[in-house]
C-alpha cells in the first residue's frame, strides 16, 4: 500500500483550519437486546444469543426494549438535549450479511434526543462547548469474523463467519455539529470529547464504556479549508476508532494527509477510511456520498415511542452530575494541584482514584498508585489499565496496610504484584505469604545491636548527634531483616539503642 | 348429511355430546384432502399424524372430562405464510421450500391451546401476492365451483379447501383483499379484523401496516368463533390492540337490523361491476331494507387513488420485508458460477428463489423508497391513506356499517389475467381501502351471479375495532338470504368430479 503523503502539523495548521465532527457510538449495558428478549451479553459462545427476531427469520416482530429508550433519555438529558415528545423508528435498508433483516432499525429523522452542547476541557485547560446535533438510538449488526486470509480482513478471507450475538444489542449513537475553532488541539479535543461522553455513560451505568471491547466507538469526520474560505471542505470519515490514543492519533493524521493533497491541488475524495493502529495511518474505505441511498421508511412494525415529560423529569432527576463539575469537585476535595489532577484526567484515571478513595484511602495515596506503579505494570505489559484485575478497593486496602505501617512500600508493591496476579485480596496475602512488616522490638533490637556492635565508630559518631551516620547503620539492618522492617522505625531504634548502650 | 358438510359450530356440538369422536373428524377430513386436493391443490402440505395426534389427545382430555374450549377438537387449515414449529412453511415461494420454523405464529399457539387439529398448510400467491394463487411457485389451487377458474387470491388455498370441504375452518391473511376476495369466489365467508387486533408475530409479513389474519370459514357464526380464538393482545406484536374488542360469537347471535344504517359506497356500484354481481347485492340490500335497515347512500371519493397508493405501499414494505431473503441463515441457497462472493450468492439466490411478480413489487417498492422518488411516491401514498381514512370516518357519521360487492366480478378463468397485472390490481378495488384504512371487513356469499352461476359477495365495512358490526350485520343477512333459498349457499356447489 503506497505511503501517504504527510504535511508537516504546524505549517498545516498555518496554512488550514480544521474542522470536525465526531459520532459515538454508545452500546447500552441493559439485560436484553433492543427489540427482543435475548441476552446482551459480550464474550459468549457465537450464535448462543438469538433469536428468530434477532436472526431476522421470517415472520419474527420488533418489540421495543423500555430499559434501552430509557437509557437513551437518560443519555440525552445528561448531555443537555431536549428529549422528544414522539419518536419514529425507520428502518435503512442495505444488504450486508452481518445485518440479520438487511435493514437496520433505527431512529432516522426522528432521534430520542437531540439539540444539547457539553464543555470539553483539552490539557492545555482551555474549555470548548462541543454542540450535540443528536442522540438517536438503533440496534448493532452481528460480529463478521474473516478466516483464511493473512490480514484477518475480507480481502483475502477463504470464508467468513457470523456471529449474531450482537446484532440487536442497542446502541446510541451520538452526533455532533461540526466543531470549529479547535486549530491544534483538534485532535486533544477529539480525544477529550469521547473521554466525556465514556465518562458520562460510565457515570449514568448505561453502558460498561469499554473502548477495549467496542463498547464505546467513534467515527471521526475531518475536514479542512484554506484560512478565509467560506466553503467547508470534503470531510473524510475514519471509522471505529477504538482508543482515545488513536483517535487524537487519527485526526492529527488526516489533517496531515488532507493539507497535503490540497497544497498539491489534489481533490480530497469523501470517503470513509479505517486507522490502523500498528501503521498509525488510515486507509481509503468505500467511497461514501451524500448520495448514499438506505432507502430510510418508518418501521411500520413499531409504534412510535412517546416519552410523557412526568417521566422525563423523573429520569433527570436522577441524574449525576456533570462531568466539567464532578472534576471541580474532586480536585477541591481531594486538594490535587493542577498538574496532579489533569494528569489524573488525561490518564483516565479519574473513576478508579474517586473510588479507590471512597474505599477508604486518602487522596494522595490513591493517586500515586493508580498514577504511578498500576501505570506502569500497565504500560509494560502493554495493557488498558482498566484491564488490570485490581479493584479499586483492593488498592485502598493495600494504601491502607501502608498508612497503618504494616507495609512498607516495597512489600506493598509486592502485595500488589501477588492481587494481580490472582492471589487474592491483600489482607490474606499478607497473612499467606508472611509478608507483614516485622513490628517485634525484639527481633529488630537484636539485629541492631549486631550491627552497632560491629561498627563502633558509627556508634560514635551517632552519639555525638551526627544522625546522618545512622544511615549505613539503617541499611544493614534493613539488610539483615530481609526487608521485612520499616525504615523510619528502624531508625528510631537506631538513635535510642546508640544513646544506651 | 356427512360430517365434511357440516359447519365448524355443529362439528363442536357433537364433540361435546360425543356423538362423534375429534379423531373420526379429522380422519374424514384427512380422507377427503387426500381425495381433492391431489387436484384442486388447497394444501401445500398435509399434516395427516400431526392432526390426528392433536384429534386423539383432544379425545383423551374430554373424555377425562376437562373443560375444552368451544372449537377443541375441530380441524383447521393454516395458510402456508403463517410459521409452524416442525411443519414446513414456504409462503408459495422456492425460496422457503423446505424451511422448517423453530417457532409458531402467535395465530398457531392460539389454536393449538384450543386445541383444534392442524390439517395442513394451505396454497398462496407467492409471498401472498396476487388475487388468484397463480402466483404460488407450487401451481395455482382450482375453485370447487368450476375447476377452470381461479379460488381467488392469495388466500385461494384456504378458501378452495373450505368451500370443498377439505376443511370446516382456515385461517388467512389480508393484505389488499387476500382473505376476503377468495372467500367471494368461492361462496365462503372471510374476515380481516381490524388492524392490531389479531396478532401479526409469526405471520411472513408482505406489507407490514396493511396484513392482518382472520378466518375464512362457510358462515358468519363460525366466522366468529374463530375471530374469538385468534384475537387479542400480544406483547410479540407492537402493532397489536391493547384493549378487547369484545365476543364476536355474541355479536354473531344477532338477530335484527332494525334501525341499522347500511351505508352504499357511490363509488363502488354500478359501472365496473358485473351484472350479476350487481343484480345479487342489490337482492341483499332489498332483504336488509324489508328487516328494518335504513338504506344510505355515502361518497369516498378518494377511493379512486386506494389502488395506485396500495401498489406503492405494499410493494415498498415488501421490498424491505423480504431483504432478509439472502441465503446466509435458512432457505434456498444458490451458488453462482465461477468466484462466489456473498454478494454474488444472494443475487443469485434471489434470482432463482423469488418469481416474476416478487421481483415486480421489490423493483417498484426500492424505486418507490429511492431517494429523489420518496415524497412523490412513497409519501404521496401515505397521503393518500390519510385522505381515505378521513372519507371512511364522514362516511361512518352517515353509516353505521357500509356495504359493496367484494369485487367487481365472479372468479375469473385461471391465465385469463396471468399476463395483464393491472387488470389483476384493479381486481381489489373494493377490498384495499379497508387494509389503508385499517378497519374490519367481511365478505358474506350473496347468491350466484345469474350469466355465470358462480358465487357472488357482498362486502360489509365497519369503524375500526367495531368488528362486532360485521357480524351483527353479517349474521342477519346470511338467515335472510338462508331463509330465501332454503339451504346454505354450498349446497348450491357442483358436486365435485374427481378422479
Ligand atoms: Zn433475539
Amino acid at each position: 500500500m503506497a505511503k501517504d503523503q504527510l504535511m508537516d502539523y504546524q505549517k498545516a495548521l498555518d496554512a488550514y483550519e480544521v474542522v470536525i465532527g465526531l459520532e459515538v457510538h454508545v452500546e447500552l449495558n441493559t439485560n436484553t437486546k433492543m427489540f427482543c428478549g435475548c441476552a446482551n451479553v459480550f464474550g459468549d459462545e457465537p450464535n448462543t444469543n438469538v433469536c428468530p427476531n434477532c436472526l431476522g427469520f421470517p415472520g419474527a416482530m420488533p418489540a421495543v426494549n423500555g430499559k434501552a429508550i430509557e437509557n437513551s433519555i437518560k443519555i440525552g438529558l445528561a448531555l443537555d438535549c431536549q428529549i422528544a415528545a414522539t419518536g419514529r423508528f425507520a428502518r435503512k435498508n442495505y444488504f450486508y450479511p452481518d445485518l440479520a433483516k438487511n435493514f437496520q432499525t433505527s431512529q432516522y429523522d426522528e432521534p430520542i434526543a437531540f439539540e444539547g452542547t457539553i464543555d470539553i476541557e483539552v490539557p492545555s485547560g482551555k474549555v470548548f462547548t462541543v454542540a450535540i446535533e443528536r442522540a438517536h438510538m438503533e440496534e448493532d449488526a452481528g460480529k463478521l469474523t474473516h478466516v483464511g486470509g493473512s490480514t484477518g480482513r475480507i480481502q483475502g478471507a477463504e470464508f467468513s463467519l457470523v456471529d449474531f450475538n450482537r446484532a440487536g444489542v442497542p446502541l446510541v449513537e451520538i452526533v455532533t455539529k461540526p466543531i470549529y475553532g479547535a486549530g491544534d488541539e483538534a485532535p486533544e479535543l477529539a480525544a477529550a470529547y469521547v473521554r466525556s461522553i465514556r465518562e458520562i455513560v460510565k457515570n449514568l451505568g448505561v453502558s460498561d464504556a469499554r473502548m477495549e471491547r467496542g463498547n464505546v466507538r467513534c467515527d471521526a469526520n475531518v475536514s479542512i479549508r484554506p484560512k478565509g474560505q467560506e466553503k467547508l471542505g470534503t470531510r473524510t470519515e475514519t471509522k471505529n476508532v477504538n482508543s482515545l490514543r488513536s483517535i487524537e492519533r487519527a485526526v492529527k493524521y488526516e489533517i496531515q494527509r488532507q493539507a497535503h493533497l490540497l497544497s498539491q491541488g489534489t481533490a480530497i475524495i469523501q470517503e470513509t477510511r479505517h486507522w490502523h493502529e500498528d501503521r498509525g495511518a488510515t486507509s481509503s474505505g468505500r467511497p461514501k456520498s451524500d448520495a448514499d441511498d438506505y432507502r430510510y421508511f418508518p418501521e411500520p412494525d413499531l409504534v412510535p415511542i412517546q416519552p410523557s415529560k412526568e417521566w422525563i423529569e423523573q429520569l433527570r432527576a436522577t441524574l449525576p452530575e456533570k462531568p466539567a463539575i464532578r472534576r471541580k469537585r474532586l480536585q477541591e476535595l481531594w486538594v490535587f494541584s493542577d498538574l496532579e489532577f489533569r494528569d489524573v484526567v488525561n490518564s483516565d484515571l479519574l473513576d478508579e482514584i474517586d473510588d479507590t478513595v471512597k474505599a477508604g484511602a486518602k487522596p494522595q495515596a490513591a493517586r500515586k498508585w493508580w498514577t504511578g506503579e498500576l501505570a506502569r505494570i500497565a504500560n509494560s505489559e502493554d495493557k488498558d489499565i482498566a484491564e488490570l484485575s485490581i479493584t479499586p478497593t483492593q488498592v485502598a486496602q493495600i494504601a491502607a496496610l501502608v498508612e497503618s505501617g504494616k507495609l512498607t512500600d516495597r512489600l506493598a508493591r509486592e502485595v500488589l504484584t501477588c492481587v494481580l496476579a490472582g492471589e487474592g485480596n491483600p489482607e490474606e496475602i499478607v497473612a499467606k505469604r508472611g509478608l507483614e512488616v516485622v513490628s517485634d522490638d525484639g527481633a529488630l533490637l537484636a539485629a541492631i545491636d549486631q550491627v552497632l556492635s560491629e561498627q563502633p565508630d558509627v556508634l560514635e559518631k551517632i552519639r555525638e548527634g551526627k544522625l546522618q551516620a545512622a544511615g549505613a547503620v539503617i541499611g544493614a539492618v534493613m539488610k539483615a531483616m530481609a526487608g521485612s522492617a520499616d525504615a523510619a522505625r528502624v531508625r528510631e531504634l537506631v538513635i535510642q539503642r546508640a544513646n544506651e548502650l | 348429511m356427512s360430517v365434511l358438510n357440516k359447519s365448524a359450530h355443529e362439528l363442536a356440538s357433537m364433540l361435546v355430546s360425543k356423538e362423534i369422536s375429534s379423531v373420526e373428524l379429522t380422519r374424514a377430513q384427512l380422507d377427503n384432502i387426500d381425495k381433492l386436493n391431489p387436484r384442486l391443490n388447497s394444501y401445500l402440505t398435509v399434516t395427516h399424524e400431526l392432526a390426528l395426534t392433536q384429534a386423539r389427545q383432544v379425545d383423551e382430555l374430554r373424555a377425562k372430562g376437562e373443560k375444552l374450549s368451544a372449537l377443541a377438537g375441530v380441524p383447521i387449515a393454516v395458510k402456508d405464510n403463517l410459521t409452524t414449529i416442525g411443519i414446513e412453511t414456504t409462503a408459495g415461494s422456492k425460496i422457503l421450500q423446505g424451511w422448517v420454523p423453530p417457532y409458531n405464529a402467535t395465530v398457531v399457539e392460539k389454536i393449538l391451546s384450543h386445541r383444534m387439529p392442524i390439517l395442513g398448510k394451505t396454497n398462496l400467491d407467492e409471498f401472498a401476492m396476487g388475487s388468484s394463487t397463480e402466483n404460488s411457485a407450487y401451481g395455482p389451487s382450482l375453485n370447487p365451483w368450476d375447476l377452470a377458474r381461479t379460488p381467488g387470491g392469495s388466500g385461494g388455498g384456504s378458501s378452495s379447501a373450505v368451500a370443498s370441504m377439505q376443511a370446516p375452518l382456515a385461517l388467512g391473511s389480508d393484505t389488499g383483499g387476500s382473505i376476503r376476495f377468495p372467500a367471494a369466489v368461492t361462496g365462503t365467508v372471510g374476515v380481516k379484523p381490524t388492524y392490531g387486533a389479531v396478532s401479526r408475530y409469526g405471520l411472513i409479513a408482505l406489507g407490514s401496516s396493511l396484513d392482518q389474519i382472520g378466518p375464512v370459514t362457510r358462515n358468519v357464526l363460525d366466522a366468529a368463533m374463530l375471530h374469538d380464538v385468534i384475537a387479542g393482545h400480544d406483547d410479540m406484536d407492537a402493532t397489536s390492540l391493547a384493549e378487547s374488542l369484545g365476543s364476536m360469537t355474541e355479536a354473531a347471535k344477532n338477530d335484527s337490523v332494525k334501525g341499522l344504517k347500511v351505508g352504499i359506497i357511490k363509488e363502488l356500484t354500478g359501472e365496473g361491476f358485473q351484472a350479476g354481481v350487481s343484480e345479487r347485492f342489490q337482492e341483499a340490500l332489498e332483504l336488509l331494507v324489508a328487516a328494518g335497515a335504513e338504506i344510505v347512500e355515502v361518497s369516498c371519493p378518494s377511493f379512486q387513488y386506494a389502488i395506485a397508493a396500495y401498489y406503492l405501499i405494499q410493494p415498498a414494505e415488501a421490498s424491505s420485508n423480504l431483504a432478509r431473503f439472502d441465503s446466509v441463515r435458512f432457505g434456498l441457497r444458490v451458488m453462482p458460477e465461477g468466484a462466489a462472493t456473498v454478494e454474488k450468492v444472494m443475487a443469485a439466490t434471489r434470482e432463482a428463489g423469488f418469481g416474476a411478480e416478487v421481483k415486480r413489487r421489490i423493483i417498484l417498492g426500492t424505486y418507490a423508497l429511492s431517494s429523489g422518488y420518496y415524497d412523490a411516491y412513497y409519501g404521496s401514498a401515505q397521503k393518500v391513506r390519510t385522505l381515505i381514512q378521513a372519507d371512511l370516518a364522514k362516511a361512518f357519521e352517515k353509516a353505521d356499517v357500509l356495504v359493496s360487492p367484494t369485487a367487481p366480478t365472479t372468479a375469473f378463468l385461471l391465465g385469463e389475467k396471468q399476463e395483464d397485472p393491472l387488470a389483476m390490481y384493479l381486481n381489489d378495488i373494493a377490498t384495499i381501502p379497508a387494509n389503508l384504512a385499517g378497519i374490519p371487513g367481511m365478505s358474506l356469499p350473496v347468491g350466484l351471479a345469474s350469466e355465470d352461476n358462480l358465487p357472488v359477495g357482498a362486502q360489509f365495512l365497519a369503524p375500526a375495532r367495531q368488528d362486532a358490526r360485521l357480524y351483527k350485520v353479517g349474521a342477519v343477512l346470511e338467515k335472510l338470504l338462508e331463509n330465501k333459498w332454503s339451504k346454505s349457499m354450498l349446497d348450491f356447489a357442483p358436486k365435485l368430479e374427481v378422479n
